[in-house]
């Protein structure tokens, strides 16, 4: 069964006069449980195509199927509610909610799905514990570090155990090391509980741990590499 | 729980803005609940005083004379039926009246004057006028040939103390009613109309007088307040209740311009509530925008995790909500404190005479500390309120979670 299933996706950014082409009948299937990392230069579709996975953006046209249902067509609400289910976040940069506490924020998610207070509290301390922030729960995003702050979008994606996480560019402000613990956090989880995982990096060494590396350009696949 | 915790750090975010919108919001309604509690305050004194000057609470009169007041609508054994409603209330103030009209001469002049004829004994019961004799002395119970007039009266006929009228009007029956009173007493009420043309005499006198027999058109009751009329009104509704030839009258039956004067001025204050209201409306419309604009990318993020577009904006209605109380609870809290001290101590201002010269009101008020008055100005400020989140929310609901988040 596959996790994510693209067909002739294309996304176009009108801007001006001129068309831009973002994604171009991009053709994709993920396996569920797969390990998977997208690269390529910048403007390469990367962002565009998680985005469209996600569905925090709608394609142009083409069809995406996510966790056995079609998302190409649905609305809004429904959208989000897939979301809150059955997706995990990482963006770009760091992007917590600045009023709650690092605790409060991986808490969030768990909450809205309806998690139990006590519970909750517990996976949030482990979880944030295993990104290596023990000791910082109660501190605000203005008082972590920019890794520290990445840190806790990390843990707020996988703390309530989705099927698939999106993460774009999850390392591009970290340490090499921490950067490592994350990787390492990110393939236990996906052999533990197959969860599903698709990033994009720019960075060598995030790369090495995926199990299939898919290459960009122009917003087309030009490479894909089995890795296994 | 989160969401209203989110809620109300987000408000705290820029404190100065969201005090300074509270400020606006709490001195808004500290001041409406002062102004409604003074105003309220206001009618039930101006209701009570003018009830108690001469009209009364309640009045018992025969069917249909209330439409058109002619002597000949009158009800039987009047005196006996006061005393019955008297037994049944368990209060005093009860007092049969009859009212004719006559062309009073002194030895100079003629004038028409409204006559009543009254029970002395229990008309200071209904009345203040009795109270308010300046020369001379009220009726006295003895059923003498006797007449107490207004002040502006016994000066345009001349008529003093002990002088003598001579009344000439027509009966029940139609046939010539004619006597000679003796002024005994001069009443000031300050109420121009009764000064003007009023005389008051013994009822008894009166049926003698006007051929009517037993029978009189009225019968007053005072009550201590509106809302003891109101328990009393159930009772005598229920003694007259077989006899479909008399009516139970309220207050605002009997005194129909009293409450078109309540209304108009409630109204008109409203339209002042209502500017006020709106321009602290604007305020929170203007302080929950820009706190929604400035978060444009943060409401991104919780749409890509996943929260309906829907709810976050209930997350921008709640933050309102929760200023709206804070705002609510305050004023109300320093509204009442000031009418309370002021319910205490008295509130008078200049352009307040001309109403209590109306009204025949003292020169001080006393605002009412009453739910109504704490709530009604408040209420309406917390309304204005979540209206004015209405649309900073609904354009929340419109966001795109990519285009919401490239937004810094
Ligand atoms: N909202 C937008 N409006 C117009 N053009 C856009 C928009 N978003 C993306 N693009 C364009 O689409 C193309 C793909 O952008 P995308 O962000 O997916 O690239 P990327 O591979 O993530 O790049 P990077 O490595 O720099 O993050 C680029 O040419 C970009 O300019
Ligand atoms: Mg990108």
């Amino acid at each position: 069964m596959y996790s994510v299933s693209c067909r002739r996706l294309c996304k176009t950014f009108q801007q001006g006069e001129l068309a831009v082409h973002a994604l171009a009948d991009v053709d994709l299937d993920i396996d569920a449980g797969g390990f998977v990392c997208l690269f390529g230069p910048s403007g390469s579709g990367k962002t565009t195509l998680l985005n469209m996975i996600g569905g925090l953006d709608t394609p142009s046209s083409g069809e995406i199927t996510v966790a056995g249902q079609r998302i190409d067509q649905m609305k809004r609400a429904e959208l989000a509610r897939l979301r809150l289910k059955h997706l995990g976040f990482v963006f770009q940069s760091y992007n917590l909610i600045p009023v709650l506490s690092a605790r409060e924020n991986v808490e969030f998610v768990a909450q809205m799905q309806g998690m139990g207070a006590q519970q909750r509290k517990h996976k949030a301390l482990t979880i944030l514990a295993e990104v290596g922030l023990q000791g910082l729960e109660d501190r605000r995003p203005a008082e972590l570090s920019g890794g520290q702050q990445q840190r806790v979008a990390v843990a707020r994606a996988i703390v309530s155990g989705p099927e698939l996480v999106l993460a774009d560019e999850p390392t591009a402000n970290l340490d090499s090391a921490t950067a490592e613990i994350l990787m390492k956090l990110f393939v236990q989880l996906n052999q533990q509980h197959q969860t599903t995982f698709v990033l994009s990096t720019h960075d060598n060494l995030i790369m090495n741990y995926a199990r299939r590396l898919i290459k960009l350009r122009d917003g087309r696949i030009v490479e894909d590499i089995d890795q296994t | 729980m989160i969401l209203l915790r989110l809620a109300w750090r987000n408000l705290w975010r820029s404190p100065r803005r969201t005090l300074l919108t509270l400020g606006a919001m709490v001195f808004c309604n500290t001041i409406l609940v002062f102004m409604i509690g003074l105003q309220l305050g206001m009618y039930d004194l101006m209701i009570n005083n003018t009830l108690r000057a001469f009209s009364g609470n309640l009045q018992i009169q025969a069917t249909g004379y209330n439409e058109k007041p002619q002597m000949r609508r009158s009800f039987a054994d009047a005196t006996q039926l006061a005393q019955r409603v008297r037994d049944h209330i368990n209060l005093d103030s009860v007092s049969a009246r009859a009212t004719g009209f006559a062309l009073a001469s002194s030895q100079t002049r003629s004038y028409g004057v409204q006559v009543l004829g009254v029970q002395p004994a229990t008309e200071a019961l209904v009345s203040t006028l009795p109270g308010l004799i300046k020369q001379g002395s009220y009726l006295s119970p003895d059923d003498a040939q006797t007449a107490v007039v207004g002040s502006v009266f016994a000066r345009n006929i001349k008529v003093d103390i002990g002088d003598e009228l001579t009344l000439v009007g027509s009966g029940k029956d139609g046939s010539i009613a004619a006597t000679v009173v003796t002024v005994v007493g001069i009443f000031d009420s300050g109420i121009s109309e009764l000064d003007r043309n009023l005389l008051q005499m013994p009822l008894t006198v009166f049926q003698d007088v006007f051929s009517l027999g037993n029978d009189a058109h009225k019968i007053v009751i005072s009550a201590a307040n509106l809302d003891a009329a109101v328990k009393v009104e159930s009772e005598i509704s229920a003694l007259i209740a077989d006899h479909p030839d008399l009516t139970l009258l309220d207050w605002q039956t009997l005194n129909p311009g009293l409450q078109e004067a309540i209304q108009a001025d409630f109204s008109s204050a409203w339209f002042m509530y209502g500017v006020l209201i709106v321009l602290v409306g604007f305020s929170v419309l203007n302080t929950v925008l820009m706190s929604v604009l400035e978060r444009t990318r943060e409401f991104g993020i919780v749409l890509a995790l996943g929260l309906t577009p829907g709810r976050v904006g209930w997350v921008v209605m709640l933050e309102s909500l929760l200023m709206g109380l804070a705002g609510f609870s305050i004023g109300a809290a320093t509204g009442a404190a000031l009418n309370m001290y002021f319910a205490i101590n008295g509130f008078s201002y200049s352009g307040m005479q001309e109403m209590g010269a109306r009204f025949n009101l003292p020169a001080e008020f006393y605002p009412e500390v009453s739910l109504i008055a704490l709530t009604l100005g408040p209420g309406a400020i917390l309304i204005a309120t979540l209206l004015a989140a209405i649309y900073p929310a609904l354009r929340i609901r419109g966001l795109q979670p990519v285009e919401a988040m490239r937004a810094v």
